[in-house]
Parts: C-alpha cells; sequence; structure tokens
C-alpha cells in the first residue's frame, strides 16, 4: 500500500510564498491553474455581458440601444473574448491543473515556461480589451477576412489591436502546447502507458498537437496582414496581384482545427464524468482514444467548408463536403460511446452529470446541424445566417462550456476544499440548459428564414422580431444561471474547507491525495494497472480507502518561484505591443527595443536561474 | 397584464405545433425564408435540406431518446451495489460506426449531384447580369439589355437568369433566398450565379457576409415579372444608361440621353429644373450617373446610377421606401440615416435646394 507509509508523517507547513508576490512568482501548476481559471473566467464573463448587449440591441427591430459600429465591436470582441480568452484558458486551466495530477507527476515538465504562458496570455487579453478605453475595439469580426481588415477598409488601431493580440496570445498557447506535450509524454507515472492514461489527458494530449499545428498558420497569416497594413505588401490585397481567398485559407487551416481545440477538451472532461457517476468504466475506450485522434487528424482537412459559397468549384466542394460528413463518424461514436458508458451504469445524480449529460444532449444537435452544414448546397443557404450561430453555439456553449462547467463542478472540491453547493448547482443546470435553448434553438429558425449574421439590427418587415425577443428573455436567463454560479462560488467559499479527498468515487489518481492537494502533489505515486488506478485500490482494499493525510514534503525538490517568466512576458508585450505605434508615434521603435531589452535580460535570468 | 395574455396566446400559437411542420409551415410569413423556395436553384437546394433534415431529425430522435432512456432506466442510490463493469462491445461498437457512415452516403450521393448541378453558370438561353457589390449597396447591370441598375434587380419569369458577379471593394455575398442561395463576390474575380423566378413578385435579398459597419443595411430586392412587363422596363431604363451611351450596347447607340417628353416636362418644371442645378452644381454627379446631365453614360461611378432613380420601390439599399419624405430626409443628412454611409454631401443642403432636388430625382421615372 503506497499510502500507508505516509499515514503517520507530520504535517510541515507549505513551503510556498504567500501574497501576491507568492502568485506572481508561482510556479506550481496547480496555483497557475488557479490563476488561468480565474482571469478566464472573467474574461468570460466580459465576453457574456458583451453578448447580452447584442441580444439586448437586437430586441426589436431597427433598434438604437447601440451603434453599428459598436454592435461590430461587440460581436467582434464576442468572439474573439470567448474563444481565445475564455474557452482556450478555461481548458488550460483544467490542463494545468489536472493533467500532472492525472498522470502521477508533480508539477508540469517546464514550471517556469508554465508560468510565463500563463503572463502572456493575461497581458494579451488585456491588451486586446486595452482597445476599448481608446474607442478602438476591433471591429472587422473574429475570423478577419481580408480584405476588409486592411488599411484601405479598416484605419485605424482597431484592426491592429486584434492582428497584435492574437499575436501575443498565440505565444502563450504555443508555449503552453509544448509544455503540456512533454508533460504528457515524458513524467507520467510508472505503469501509466499512453493507453492508460485517463480519456481527460488524452483529450488534452490531442488539443496540444492540433495547437502546435494550427497556430503556426494563424500567426503567418496575422503577420501576413501585419506587413499589409503597415509595410506595403500586397498579400490580400487583389489590386497589388494578391488575393482575398488566401486570408480565408490560411485562416481556416487554422480555424478549423480551433474548433476541436476548444471542443476535445470538454470532451476529455466528459469522458471522466460519466464514467465515475456512472459507476462502471468508460465505455470503449480504445475507441474514445482513436475516435479523438482521428476527429483531430481529419480535423486539418476540413477547413473549406467554411467557404463553400466562395465559389470554389465542383470538385474543391465535393471533397471538403465528404471529409466533413467523415468527421461526423468518430463523432458519432464518441457519443454512443457515452451512452454506452450511462447503459446498465448505476447513476448518481449529482451536479457534474447533470452537465455532462447536458454536454451530450446539446452537443448531438450541434453536431446534426454540422452534417447539414457539410451539404454545400445547403450551406449556400446556411452559411453567414443565423442557423450557423446557432450551430456552433451548440457546439461550444452547448458542447464546450456545458462540458467545462461538468469539470468545474467535478474537480472543484480537489482545487478548493470544499464542496460546491448541489441545490444550487443543480438550479445553476436548469437555468442554463433552459436558458441556452431558448437563447439559441430559435436561431436555427431566424437563420433559415433569411436573417443574416453579423447584422447590428434588421427591419421591421422581414418578420425577425418575435423569435428575437425570446432569444434575448433566453440570453437574460442563461446570464442569470451565471449569477447563481457566482452565488454557490461566493457560499461555498464562506464555508470551512473540510472536502473529503475523493467526494465522488473517483476512478483516477487526482483522487487519492488529499483536497487540495499538497504543493508536491503525490509524497509517493500510488501504482498503475488500468486507466482508473484509484476504482483498482479500492477494489483492493475490499472498503473505502482511509482519508490520506497531509504529509512532511521533507526531502522533495520542488522547482523554486521565479519572476523571470513573468518580467520576460512584459518583454513580449513590449515587442509585439509597440507595433501598434508605427503610425502613432515617431520613434516606435524605441518602444520595441526596450520591450526586446526587457524580453533578453528575463530570458538570461530565467536560464541562468537555478531551477531548483 | 392584457398585453402579456394576448402575448403568451401569440407564443402559444406559434410554438405548439410540432417543430418542423412549424418550421416548414409558417415560412410564408418570412419574406426572405430559405423554406420556401420560389426559384429553381433555391428548390434544388431546399429539396436537398429536407432530406438532410429528416436523417438529422430521425437521429435526433433515437439519440436523444436512447439518451433519455438511460437516465430514467438507469438511476442509482449512492449505496447500490456496483453495477457490472462492461468495458465495451466491439460488435455493437461495429455497428454504429457503420449506421452513421450508411446515412452519410445517402446524403453525401444527392449532394454531390447538386454540387454539380449549381456550381456554374447556367448554359443556353438566360438573361445576362452582372451583379458588383458596393460598401453598402449593389449594382446591376445588364450588358445586352443596355441597362445599369441599383438595389432592384428585375428579372422576367420563367427565364433563367444569369449572374456574374463581383464587387468594387470588400467581400459582399449575394442572397436571394426563395431565388437562390447565398454566394460570395470578390474583388477582382468573378462567381457565377443563377436561378429562374417562378412566380411574379418582389422578393428580398441581403448581403450575408460581413462587409463594414452598414453590412446590416445592403439589402436588395428581385422584381419577378412577367415577360412584357420586364421589356418594358428594359425599354424605360436604357435611357441615359452607361451601357447604351457609353457604346457597351453596339446595337442601338442613337437612344437619346432622354426622352423627348420629359425634357420638355423638365424644361416646363421650375422646381424641377432647379433640382438639375442642385444635382450638378451640388456635386451630385461627382459619384452618380444620370440621365440627362453629362454623366449620363459614363460608367463605373463611385455611387447608384441614379437615372430612373423614381422608378425604383426603395431607396438606401432597401432600407427606406421611395418617397418624398425618405428622399427628403435622406438628403438631409445621409449619415444620420446611415451612420458610416460613404455618401458625403459637399455641404449640407438648404431646405429649398432638398425640395428642388427631391422632386427633380422623384420625377426621374
Amino acid at each position: 500500500m503506497a499510502t500507508g507509509v505516509l499515514d503517520h508523517a507530520p504535517a510541515a507547513p507549505a513551503p510556498e510564498t504567500t501574497g501576491i508576490w507568492g502568485w506572481i512568482t508561482t510556479v506550481d501548476h496547480k496555483r497557475i491553474g488557479i490563476l488561468y481559471g480565474t482571469t478566464a473566467f472573467m474574461f468570460f464573463l466580459l465576453g457574456g455581458i458583451e453578448a447580452l448587449i447584442m441580444r439586448l440591441q437586437l430586441m426589436k427591430p431597427d433598434n438604437t440601444l447601440v451603434s453599428a459600429a459598436t454592435f461590430n465591436s461587440l460581436f467582434t470582441m464576442h468572439g474573439t473574448t470567448m474563444i481565445f480568452l475564455g474557452v482556450m484558458p478555461l481548458s488550460a486551466m483544467f490542463f494545468n491543473y489536472f493533467i500532472p495530477l492525472q498522470i502521477g507527476a508533480r508539477d508540469v515538465a517546464f514550471p517556469r515556461l508554465n508560468a510565463f504562458s500563463y503572463w502572456v496570455f493575461l497581458l494579451g487579453g488585456l491588451f486586446v480589451n486595452f482597445s476599448f478605453l481608446l474607442n478602438a475595439a476591433p471591429n472587422a469580426g473574429w475570423f478577419g477576412y481580408a480584405n476588409l481588415t486592411e488599411t484601405t477598409y479598416s484605419p485605424g488601431l482597431n484592426t491592429d489591436f486584434w492582428v497584435l493580440g492574437l499575436q501575443i496570445l498565440g505565444i502563450a498557447s504555443m508555449a503552453a502546447a509544448i509544455n503540456f506535450f512533454v508533460t504528457v509524454v515524458n513524467p507520467r507515472a510508472p505503469g501509466m502507458r499512453m493507453l492508460r492514461m485517463p480519456m481527460f489527458v488524452w483529450m488534452s494530449f490531442i488539443t496540444q498537437i492540433l495547437l502546435l499545428l494550427a497556430f503556426p498558420v494563424i500567426t503567418v497569416a496575422l503577420i501576413f496582414l501585419m506587413m499589409d497594413r503597415h509595410f506595403g505588401t500586397h498579400f490580400f490585397i487583389p489590386a497589388g496581384g494578391g488575393d482575398p481567398v488566401l486570408w480565408q485559407h490560411l485562416f481556416w487551416i487554422f480555424g478549423h482545427p480551433e474548433v476541436y481545440i476548444l471542443i476535445l477538451p470538454a470532451f476529455g472532461i466528459v469522458s471522466e464524468v460519466l464514467p465515475v457517476f456512472s459507476r462502471k468504466p468508460l465505455f470503449g475506450y480504445t475507441a474514445m482514444v482513436f475516435s479523438g485522434a482521428f476527429i483531430a487528424f481529419l480535423g486539418f482537412g476540413v477547413w473549406s467548408h467554411h467557404m463553400f459559397s466562395t465559389g470554389m468549384g465542383p470538385f474543391a466542394d465535393s471533397f471538403f463536403a465528404i471529409s466533413t460528413m467523415l468527421i461526423a463518424v468518430p463523432t458519432g461514436v464518441k457519443i454512443f460511446n457515452w451512452l454506452g458508458t450511462l447503459w446498465g451504469g448505476s447513476l448518481q445524480f449529482r451536479t457534474p452529470l447533470y452537465f455532462a449529460v447536458g454536454m451530450v444532449a446539446m452537443f448531438i444537435v450541434g453536431g446534426l446541424s454540422g452534417v447539414m452544414h457539410a451539404v454545400p448546397p445547403a450551406d449556400l443557404q446556411q452559411t453567414d445566417s443565423y442557423f450557423v450561430v446557432a450551430h456552433f453555439h451548440y457546439v461550444l456553449f452547448g458542447g464546450a462550456i456545458f462540458g467545462l462547467t461538468a469539470g468545474a463542478y467535478y474537480w472543484f472540491p480537489k482545487m478548493s476544499g470544499r464542496m460546491l453547493d448541489e441545490t444550487l448547482g443543480k438550479l445553476h443546470f436548469w437555468l442554463m440548459f433552459i436558458g441556452f435553448n431558448v437563447t439559441f434553438f430559435p436561431m436555427h429558425f431566424l437563420g433559415l428564414n433569411g436573417m443574416p449574421r453579423r447584422v447590428y439590427t434588421y427591419p421591421a418587415g422581414l418578420n425577425f422580431e418575435f423569435w428575437n425577443r425570446i432569444e434575448t428573455y433566453g440570453a437574460l436567463l442563461l446570464g442569470a444561471s451565471f449569477l447563481v454560479f457566482l452565488w454557490n462560488l461566493g457560499a461555498t467559499f464562506r464555508k470551512p474547507a473540510h472536502a473529503p479527498a475523493d467526494p465522488w468515487r473517483g476512478a483516477t489518481l487526482e483522487w487519492l491525495i488529499p483536497s487540495p492537494p499538497q504543493e508536491f502533489n503525490y509524497a509517493e505515486v500510488p501504482p498503475v494497472n488500468s486507466s482508473t488506478p484509484a476504482w483498482d485500490l479500492r477494489r483492493a482494499h475490499g472498503r473505502p480507502l482511509p482519508e490520506p493525510l497531509r504529509v512532511s514534503g521533507a526531502g522533495i525538490h520542488m522547482p523554486r518561484p521565479s519572476k523571470w517568466p513573468a518580467v520576460t512576458a512584459v518583454g513580449v508585450l513590449g515587442v509585439i505591443g509597440s507595433m501598434l505605434l508605427t503610425h502613432a508615434v515617431q520613434h516606435w521603435y524605441a518602444i520595441t527595443l526596450t520591450g526586446a531589452a526587457i524580453l533578453f535580460y528575463g530570458v538570461y535570468r530565467w536560464a541562468f536561474e537555478p531551477a531548483f | 397584464m392584457e398585453r402579456s395574455a394576448a402575448w403568451f396566446r401569440r407564443l402559444a400559437k406559434r410554438a405548439s405545433a410540432p417543430g418542423l411542420l412549424f418550421l416548414f409551415g409558417c415560412a410564408e410569413n418570412y419574406p426572405q425564408t430559405t423554406l420556401n423556395p420560389r426559384g429553381d436553384f433555391a428548390r434544388l437546394v431546399d429539396h436537398l435540406f429536407r432530406t438532410t433534415v429528416w436523417w438529422a431529425v430521425l437521429v435526433f430522435v433515437l439519440v436523444e431518446g436512447a439518451l433519455l432512456l438511460a437516465l430514467f432506466k438507469f438511476r442509482g442510490r449512492p449505496d447500490d451495489p456496483e453495477p457490472r463493469q462492461s468495458h465495451g462491445n466491439t460488435a455493437l461498437e461495429v455497428v454504429w460506426t457503420v449506421i452513421p457512415a450508411f446515412i452519410l452516403v445517402m446524403i453525401a450521393v444527392p449532394t454531390i449531384e447538386t454540387i454539380f448541378k449549381t456550381s456554374d453558370y447556367a448554359r443556353g438561353d438566360a438573361v445576362q447580369i452582372e451583379v458588383v457589390g458596393h460598401q453598402w449597396w449593389w449594382e446591376f447591370r445588364y450588358p445586352d439589355l443596355g441597362v445599369v441598375t441599383a438595389n432592384e434587380m428585375h428579372v422576367p419569369v420563367g427565364r433563367t437568369v444569369n449572374l456574374r458577379m463581383t464587387t468594387v471593394d470588400v467581400i459582399h455575398s449575394f442572397w436571394v433566398p426563395q431565388f437562390a442561395a447565398k454566394r460570395d463576390v470578390f474583388p477582382g474575380r468573378h462567381n457565377p450565379l443563377w436561378f429562374k423566378a417562378e412566380v411574379t413578385g418582389t422578393f428580398s435579398g441581403q448581403c450575408a457576409e460581413f462587409c463594414g459597419e452598414q453590412h446590416a443595411r445592403m439589402g436588395f430586392r428581385v422584381i419577378s415579372e412577367t415577360p412584357e412587363q420586364f421589356a418594358a422596363w428594359v425599354e424605360r431604363q436604357r435611357p441615359g444608361s452607361p451601357l447604351v451611351n457609353g457604346g457597351r450596347v453596339v446595337r442601338d447607340t442613337t437612344l437619346p440621353a432622354e426622352p423627348a417628353a420629359r425634357a420638355a416636362r423638365l424644361a416646363a418644371d421650375s422646381v424641377e429644373r432647379a433640382g438639375q442645378a442642385v444635382f450638378l452644381a451640388g456635386g451630385c454627379i461627382g459619384c452618380h450617373a444620370m440621365a440627362g446631365t453629362p454623366t449620363a453614360g459614363v460608367s463605373r461611378m463611385k455611387g447608384p446610377n441614379l437615372s430612373h432613380v423614381g422608378s425604383r420601390s426603395g431607396i438606401v439599399a432597401g432600407m427606406l421606401e421611395n418617397t418624398d419624405e425618405n428622399v427628403r430626409k435622406w438628403l438631409d443628412n445621409p449619415d444620420s440615416v446611415k451612420k458610416g454611409t460613404l455618401m458625403v454631401l459637399p455641404r449640407r443642403l438648404t431646405g429649398p435646394e432638398i425640395a428642388a432636388l427631391v422632386a427633380y430625382l422623384r420625377a426621374h421615372q
């Protein structure tokens, strides 16, 4: 019994630095995970407020609550925020906190790089949103289609904020992806072969591969666009021999894998939650792994289904139609395996299960409308209409957000040592489920009945007002559901922290250590002989395992806190952010050089700082 | 109270019918619907869409039904014994891989057929129309008929129209849902689309690709009329057209820039004549071509060709009906009607100037 030795060791005070400085210099994957989570949740709420303002504007025809220009900024920032500052970093919270725990590691492979990723993400997110204060928020859509984003049609700093902000965020994502990739490959516990990894780790691993392959493409595209805007090139300018269609190809070669970057972590979370609350293992583990990998692989061969209306010709249309339909097969396998997991189980109706089942139910809807989009002639009617808005919200809200919320309820006790309130959790679920469907289901009707997306208003004669009004009520309900969540969080933090190590009869390693875990995670790594090591131990024990005690970490080498990742991140912001000033300030490159100096000094000190 | 009760009754009325019947059944109430095709292109698409929808409904009912069944059937208590630990079932997994694949083949075959039918220009005898997107209005040119107009496309019922589409600025997307699905227009390229109107009437269309500040106000109308009405419309529109006067239509260059009757009326009506003077001196001709002025026959102007603007049913890309009051409102301050519009007046016009211009433009039938 691995835990036996430790039961009697005395608890020692935590060695970590406390206070603000402790958070700035931390390299502990758990604390960085909490930083990611709280920051991303703030941005998520901001994106939600943007959405609510848009819903209020669209509540009645010819409304003048906000101007066209403001509305265009709102939908641009809503998309950008939810994708890059909301869902991706919320996933990153779970990667950070739970990949190392689930594979039995002390930390991620590169703890300081991990801190660097977070600080770059934070500064990038603040940078993009800072544009609001200058009344120059990005306004050309999260997809930034050239040639609308060229200086002729988008003068001003709006698009520059977007281009540079995404470049900064891209650095954070790339650094994190390398880190998690190596973390999954290298420091796994003995016995945890690849095909014994928890499904969340698997899906996260595949997500990192997608990030590594997809982000360079958008980086290149954004560099092209920046060169066009400021340095006289013509990559996307037809008059100079460029082609705006090139932007669309580059953007969607990134953009479609990006969709899987958003959804695969949620797939992973649901694949953790369903078995635990069904009390039986994940149905078809191997098929789940390979269907995830297959989805990711095919995800690079379907980008042009975002471009059926561009007139690519019948052969390209047919190719991308079939490749897109093909993705439905592994996706279907996942859904059926989730059903197979529930089937025959002993379902424990706790809040995480509500959200996980909600995710499956809603993702089915989004998947089916996705198949409709895979039919190019039909897509010619649906694309750029509200039908598409309905589709991807069923996938990204119904799928990703429900999945991430399931993860939040499931892992909250482990992260905080406190149990969230079940009644409030279920109220949160029902409000969110009803609000979500009332908001987004009617968008199918509106899209099919001719309402284009990205319109700041619509005339009264088109009969769009009824469903738009219903949708706005739904959106308010959806907003209220998150107030319940905040209330639940607030109430929980006033209660004492006495969550057990394993409140759910979990299957994976993280449930074997105290909640919240100690800085070093595992004093001794338990044996791993299957994909459900905690269940193996419990069965071998014959009765519930004793509550693990906090133990002394004496003799365990943990990485030292470091301020240099944060300093380096400031340098990155200086170098990239200064490009904003190329036309505004005469000696803008002085800022670039200052940023570069900070960057190099940060890297230099980082490199020569002892890690332990 | 009263109002909310009525509102609930309306909600119940609209939402009670089963989803799809409701969806397809109520389509007539939506002037821009895709579900009530009135052209052959839209009908092909609609047919394919319905095939897909029924498969989707079938899958939805079966899978969500199985999910609900599982939730009710396998409800457990915390102290229940551990259920049987199954890890998978290969036969079952093969079945649920093959069945979706089969359904997808059933969808893919008609899909590819329809792709090949809808990708290119229509062949054979068709009315040729060039569609040019502008921020934020549509230009329609009939090169063989010598007509250039804006925001209102006239088509003869029962005859195919071939659209050759491009843009002078950013990407737009041409969408008239009851006749044809969307196709984007790109600078420096031409994209094809075609349709044959099956009924007469006025149909609503709109730009569907985000194209800047006033993307929402880039509507247009397609007016389908009998061949006779269409021919008469063409005859009325040709005088002053850049395609005729500029020489694109070679077989008939003798057309007067302005019919004699109208010229005589203009000479008699002093307000209208004053309007013409404002049009010429006030800067309008910097961007707008107009019959009876030196700009008649000038092609590729920045703004819409205003020849015969009085005959159009709407102004400002379908945003306003073409009435004296609306034209006055627009000319008084275009930017307050449509913020960000590229129509810039050299200076604010006076009340009498606007009145004269309204008379002049409205009379240009």
